[in-house]
């Protein structure tokens, strides 16, 4: 595949064809605007299955690079490229959003149009953070996400939304500018935005550790690691479900990328400096956030919290610094993405019904919503890291990985896994066992555009579960590579 | 072990691939169709799968006893780095008996659970969830390698989970089940931990040649916390915490008896012939391993004699008849990992062979019991029964071979796998083999007698539940639940008689076929007369349990009732099952919620908001302005931050360049 074939800018322009036709359609026509949404998301899908089946495992660099100018007097190209690290996560963006829009298909009812045309917009500015090769371009996308996920939230959301999106802005945005900053420090020390060009470059140790540190502000707020992590309970809490389920499957999952993709190769040096930081803070996120959701009365703030919990992992893993942990880290992503999201929808569907998030008004859902119980059954199965699911491959590989490098953190990070079944398997009794509740019966069952979100969601978690050598052979190469930086 | 002279074959073989898979996929089918299109007939396809499962794993087994084993991957599962693991087969000696014990156990129990599940809403989902035990407790045994033993024994108590929890609409059925889940994780927070000790010591998670690689561990230590701790301990130790877990041996044995909250033949397959033996199995395939640590042995005998002890003592306490069951199957649990932790694993792998059917059997027993007696208000007490052994004859005939059997009684299962063990544990060479024996014939008694407590208050006497009863008369069980009781009763005589000692004129053929690959501890016998007199001394201890069964419980009723009121604090100490539960409640989840409180309530103090606004203000601030002040601070708060982090980071900055 030529660098002129130019399938990564169709794969992050192509809902920009959705965009357009939607500005001329009547905003009355709900049915035709979702109908074009799901559609241009469905293609789009596609064009990233067919990237991933024309990627070549075996090369470590990167692969369908596209390089043309952008702003030349600052030296900043339009830049893309994909590798063994970037890859699940463009087929990732586009699933989820293909499945937010069928999941919000029947719950978003007002300012319809708008609302799809930020869903669209959106997973241009997804994709288009995982592509950028160049620091300003990736600046620019990993901005541009906050505008349309701030109106997703501050308008659809629920009655906290203003507070909320608030919060969530302020938080990101304010370890964004210390990323800024950074960026433009390095293009004044070596004047290029070239991800490509700078992995080569050296910084005095001071400064890099300065870097690393403006880098993993940005990078730690949105994971978000702890302490900087009470923004995603109440942006999740207000968000509606599709918010909640581009928040859980892309949007942290940028912190994690950013880590792999910039802190390690870029600062190797102040990243093997940080290690015991971030381990510790990572364990701390394992722990303390695990522990907060044994105390939660609110669906969708435990599953937030069980998020941070689960990330806790994925930074534990990429900063121990050895193959088996950073495939395990980056799996966990992929995996966290498509089981929490699964959970927010799941959430949601409930939430349709209900319009309650308390975990108290609910009781005995099993007897009266047994198809719903089961999906969530697999999907709380997924979350606990039983063997089978996806769940197990990722963490399992991360508690190894991190057991090579360091005994004493992977045996506290383990203890995670004690809570995390805890804290699952006790909502899931609050909510579907016991006798049922008198309101609970009656509900109206999952209707076609709620299953077809869901089903495919159970899907990955038993493929990937039960063969996630496919998954972890795509990053080899390309994590052997960072690891080299390393050696 | 005794250096091994078999064909071993290492490709793709269908019949093996096909044992765990036929109930696999009758489970889904059951699963996805059983609800709508089955529905009483749910059975049939795991019914039929488990009768095709076992027929193919006795020809398995007669492949292995013709020196033939396997060991294949099916495909690679997990690859990352230097780490690798497939999914896979190894058929040798001990997991081809696991595997016909297993399947056999498992359709006798599909069987039988068509009559006792017959009527109830959830029968598809039962046959179903049963299925699916069965199917992974064979991918458990059936593993070469660590991560697949794993990924099986995850499984099994998934379904475990599923099944404690089957009436789900019960509290305590719900409770029982999060219970058994968490506890279980615990031990597997341990086993975990092992396997990745293994595979950073030894390179490799495959049984074989973890094997290999153990002598380059002979003499290693690793520092922890300023000790040189003795790696085959630490890893043996680890792998023994999941054991502890799934075999419910103190101190997470409190699971076990909650469990049978479950359906009956649940209690029967998983929480006694097949899953909670799990734990002795891997200690068994490892035991390479576990003999490098002479403290990993002390470890597992004495766990298993204390639980042994520990169950033993509740046991005649309890009213509850499959409670009572439930202790004996920990005790007799501990019984295996004291053989084990005697070098004797073969002994415990046939006492666990011969334990899965009486145990089996008792518990089918008292489910027909509980069938007959599901109109009382609670059909599982012993104290409103009596007298039954007039109203189901094959009933009163099959548990009386099961009690007789696991009292060691001379000429059924029991007597040789538990003497074997007491034999093995007088005469083996680790110092602590007499101190392991001892506790274990005293407790042999205690085992009869509790055995026998349940048997007569059950069977003989008159009948005391006519009341709750509103007058009507238990009866017998139907064909297709006796039918399996007489064919487990059968297993339940002649189990044992596979491995009767060379003292009794046999070739203790059941050892010797495990010892090929199971490790084997030279245990010397000096002479068969002191062999005959230790036989002779296990059996009188199972005749004194009976008799004092009998002249309490059958001559003398009131002296029952002296007891506990004599002994008042005893009494309530073993009643209280030695106030486990709650010693764990205020020491272990107590403080984790009260944990899990304080942390909810740091993060909403220091971040300002009171997310619970609590009712007074709620009722006297209008929600609106409250937001909006608290709106204002907030912004501000952030935007100084925002500004000193900018400045700080900027000073830093251009000092530096």
């Amino acid at each position: 595949m030529g660098a002129d074939f130019g399938l990564l800018s169709l794969i992050l322009w192509f809902p920009l064809i959705g965009i357009i036709l939607l500005f001329f359609i009547d905003r009355k026509k709900n049915i035709t605007i979702k109908t074009i949404a799901l559609i241009v998301t469905l293609i789009d899908f596609f064009l990233s299955l067919y990237l991933l089946y024309f990627f070549n495992p075996n090369v470590p660099s990167f692969q369908f690079v596209e390089k043309k100018n952008w702003i030349p007097f600052l030296n900043s190209y339009y830049h893309l490229g994909v590798d063994g690290i970037s890859i699940l996560f463009i087929p990732l963006a586009t699933l989820t959003t293909l499945l937010c829009i069928l999941i919000s298909w029947y719950s978003i009812k007002e300012k319809v149009k708008e609302f799809y045309l930020a869903l669209l917009f959106t997973n241009i500015a997804m994709v288009g953070v995982f592509l950028a090769l160049d620091l300003l371009l990736f600046y620019f996308f990993w901005e541009a996400i906050l505008i349309p996920m701030y109106l997703i939230i501050g308008i659809w959301g629920g009655p906290r939304r203003i507070y909320s999106t608030l919060k969530f802005f302020l938080y990101t945005f304010f370890g964004s500018v210390f990323l800024l900053i950074a960026i433009i420090y390095i293009y004044h020390l070596h004047g290029t935005f070239d991800y490509q060009l700078l992995i080569s470059k050296n910084y005095s140790f001071a400064v890099e550790k300065l870097l690393f540190l403006g880098f993993l502000l940005a990078f730690a707020v949105k994971v978000p690691m702890w302490p900087v992590h009470t923004w995603l309970p109440d942006a999740h809490t207000e968000a509606p479900t599709a918010g909640s389920v581009i928040l859980a499957g892309i949007l942290i999952k940028m912190g994690g990328y950013g880590m792999v993709r910039f802190l390690l190769p870029l600062f190797p040096n102040a990243s093997q400096y940080f290690i015991p930081l971030i381990l510790i803070l990572s364990v701390i996120a394992i722990v303390y956030a695990g522990l907060a959701c044994l105390w939660q009365d609110d669906l969708k703030r435990l599953i937030a919290y069980s998020s941070v919990s689960h990330m806790g992992f994925v930074t534990l893993g990429i900063f121990s610094l050895n193959p088996v942990a950073i495939k395990g880290a980056i799996l966990q992503m992929i995996n966290h993405g498509i089981v929490t999201g699964a959970l927010f929808m799941c959430v949601g569907v409930i939430y349709d019904r209900t319009h309650t998030r308390a975990i108290n008004y609910y009781g005995g859902l099993a007897s009266t919503f047994p198809l719903y119980a089961a999906f969530f059954m697999v999907f709380t199965l997924a979350s606990i890291g039983l063997p089978g699911t996806n769940g197990f491959i990722g963490e399992f590989l991360i508690l190894l990985g991190t057991f090579l490098s360091n005994k004493v953190m992977a045996a506290l990070a383990a203890s995670g896994v004690i809570i995390g079944a805890a804290y699952m398997l006790y909502l899931y009794k609050r909510v579907f066992f016991e006798k049922p509740k008198s309101h609970l019966y009656g509900l109206e069952p999952m209707k076609l555009a709620e299953l077809a979100a869901i089903i495919p969601m159970v899907f990955f978690v038993f493929l990937i579960g039960l063969y996630p050598k496919y998954f972890l052979d795509l990053m080899t190469s390309s994590v052997n590579q960072v690891l080299l930086y390393f050696q | 072990m005794v250096e091994k002279s078999f064909l071993v074959i290492t490709e793709f073989d269908l019949s093996v691939f096909l044992v765990p898979i036929l109930p696999f996929v009758a489970s889904i089918i059951t699963l996805i169709f059983g609800k709508s299109y089955f529905k009483d007939k749910s059975h049939y396809l795991p019914v039929l799968s488990l009768f095709l499962s076992f027929l193919l794993s006795l020809k398995v087994l007669y492949e292995v006893l013709q020196g033939k084993v396997y060991n294949f991957d099916l495909y690679t599962w997990v690859i990352a780095g230097s780490f690798s693991v497939g999914l896979g087969f190894q058929v040798d000696p001990l997991s081809a008996m696991m595997c016909a014990m297993v399947t056999s156990l498992a359709f006798l129990i599909h069987v039988y659970s068509i009559g006792y599940m017959h009527g109830d809403p959830g029968y598809y989902r039962f046959f179903s969830y049963i299925s699916l035990f069965t199917f992974s407790m064979l991918m458990l045994v059936l593993s070469n390698n660590l991560v697949q033993l794993y990924l099986g024994w995850e499984l099994v108590g998934l379904c475990s989970y599923f099944l404690i929890g089957f009436w789900y609409e019960k509290k305590s059925a719900a409770n029982a089940a999060i219970k058994a889940f968490v506890v279980n994780r615990i031990g597997d927070f341990g086993f975990g931990l092992g396997i990745f000790m293994v595979f950073y010591f030894l390179g490799t998670v495959y049984y074989q040649e973890i094997f290999a690689r153990l002598p380059q561990i002979k003499e290693a230590y690793l520092p922890i916390l300023g000790y040189e701790i003795h790696v085959p301990f630490l890893m043996a130790f680890l792998l023994f915490c999941g054991a502890m877990g799934k075999s419910a041996q103190f101190p997470l044995h409190v699971w076990l008896p909650d469990a049978m909250e479950g359906p009956t033949p649940v209690s029967a397959l998983i929480h006694a012939a097949t899953m909670v033996t799990a734990g002795v199995f891997m200690v068994s395939r490892l035991s390479p391993l576990y003999v490098m640590s002479n403290e990993a042995m002390a470890l597992v005998a004495f766990v298993g004699a204390f639980t042994c002890f520990l169950a033993a003592t509740i046991a005649p306490t309890q009213f509850d008849i499959k409670r009572v069951i439930a202790y004996s199957t920990l005790s007799q649990l501990g019984y295996m990992f004291m053989a084990c932790g005697v070098g004797a694993f073969s002994a415990g792998m046939f006492h666990l062979f011969t334990h899965a059917y009486f145990k089996a059997l008792l518990f089918l027993g008292a489910g027909s019991v509980i069938h007959a007696m599901h109109h009382a208000p609670d059909p599982n007490d012993i104290r409103y029964m009596g007298g039954l052994k007039r109203y189901m004859p094959i009933t009163y005939v099959t548990m009386l071979i099961a009690s007789l059997s696991i009292s060691g009684i001379p000429g059924l299962a029991g007597f040789f796998s538990k003497d074997e063990i007491l034999a093995m544990a007088f005469f083996s060479p680790y110092p602590w083999g007499k101190i392991i024996w001892a506790i274990g014939l005293f407790v042999a008694s205690l085992t009869a007698f509790y055995t026998f407590r349940v048997f007569f208050k059950a069977f003989h006497g008159e009948f005391r539940g006519l009341v709750v009863l509103h007058g009507k008369e238990p009866h017998e069980s139907p064909k297709v639940m006796t039918i399996p009781l007489i064919l487990i009763a059968v297993g339940a005589i002649f189990s044992g008689w596979l491995g009767i000692p060379e003292a009794l004129g046999g070739g203790a053929n059941f050892q010797r076929f495990l010892e090929q690959v199971v490790y084997h501890t030279e245990i010397t016998i000096p002479n068969h007369s002191l062999e005959y007199t230790l036989m002779v001394l296990s059996v009188l201890a199972g005749l004194i349990g009976i008799s004092v069964a009998y002249i309490i419980y059958v001559k003398r009723p009131n002296l029952e009732r002296l007891f506990s009121a004599n002994f008042r604090s005893l009494y309530q100490f073993l009643y209280r099952k030695w106030y486990f539960d709650e010693i764990y409640h205020y020491m272990f989840v107590v403080p984790t919620f009260f944990l899990a409180r304080t942390v909810v309530n740091l993060i909403l103090d220091t971040f300002i908001i009171d997310h619970t606004v609590n009712g007074a203000a709620k009722t006297t601030l209008s929600f609106g302005t409250l937001l909006r002040k608290v709106h204002v601070g907030i912004v501000n708060y952030y935007l100084i931050s925002i500004v000193i982090g900018l400045i700080i980071y900027f000073a830093i900055l251009y000092y530096l360049y």
